[in-house]
């Protein structure tokens, strides 16, 4: 596991452009793109993750991918994670898009979007967001296999990132 | 009443989405706990306090000392998977 990068400034006094949308529906990545470097000034780079259902998991065939939330809650911490990223590094603008719902493999399921000045903050922000995104925010998958369905238990590897960046406490 | 509200594969488990529980008597989610495995049965007890069990009051992550009154909502779910 790699060391997580420090947190930087943030600069200060900036209005910050934040959109969080959990839903049923796609999202066009090229599209969110578009609106994150739209909704501010001073934008160095754009940090983007988009995370993928899988075909296999575990040796098994995935047809299918059912993400469970808590209506309100879950909404609630990935604003809570994106206010502790503009805190602890310079954001612009940030856009959070979760998927929920009966998924496929290849959907995309999550996009994590950050607007910088500066390409280091946006890629720690982004990074920081996810790895909170996995291991706090309300969200359930249930995967169908060809051995029938099964509920995904939280990964180590996803506790350790969220740990790893609290050395920078 | 207390509403109680479950996720997942805990939801499943005790073939419940959500239920009511009265609030008499109940300071705190262990009181909660403690009411639903009265009127539910020991199955419950087993799975509520089981060691991934997390819980929220008022979707707020809390821990079983936690406060409950009357009209909140506490949900019990299993480890988070989203992203």
């Amino acid at each position: 596991m790699k060391m997580k990068s420090p947190f930087s400034h943030r600069s200060q006094g900036a209005e910050v452009a934040i959109r969080i949308s959990v839903r049923e529906d796609h999202f066009d990545s090229g599209e969110e793109i578009k609106l994150l470097h739209e909704s501010c000034n001073d934008v160095g780079g754009i940090s983007v993750f988009v995370g993928v259902v899988r075909d296999i998991n575990d040796d098994d065939a995935v047809s299918g991918l059912y993400l469970e939330h808590y209506p309100g809650m879950t909404e609630k911490q990935i604003r809570s994670i994106v206010d502790e990223a503009v805190e602890n590094w310079d954001v612009r603008a940030a856009t959070v898009i979760h998927r929920v719902g009966q998924l496929h493999p290849g959907d995309e399921i999550v996009f994590v979007g950050v607007a910088s000045s500066h390409r280091s903050d946006a890629f720690d922000a982004c990074e920081y967001i996810i790895d909170f995104l996995k291991t706090r925010a309300t969200f359930w998958k249930k995967e169908t296999t060809s051995r029938g369905d099964r509920w995904l238990t939280t990964r180590d590897s996803d506790i350790l990132a969220a740990d790893a960046w609290k050395d920078q406490y | 009443m207390i509403k109680v509200v479950f996720f997942a594969n805990l939801r499943e488990q005790l073939d419940t989405e959500s239920l009511r529980v009265d609030s008499a008597g109940v300071s705190d989610v262990r009181g909660v706990i403690g009411k639903l495995s009265e009127q539910q049965g020991e199955y419950w007890l087993e799975l509520l306090t089981g060691d991934n069990i997390l819980v929220a009051v008022n979707q707020e992550m809390v821990n079983h000392e936690a406060m409950v009154d009357d009209e909140d909502e506490v949900a019990f779910f299993p480890p988070v998977t989203g992203g």
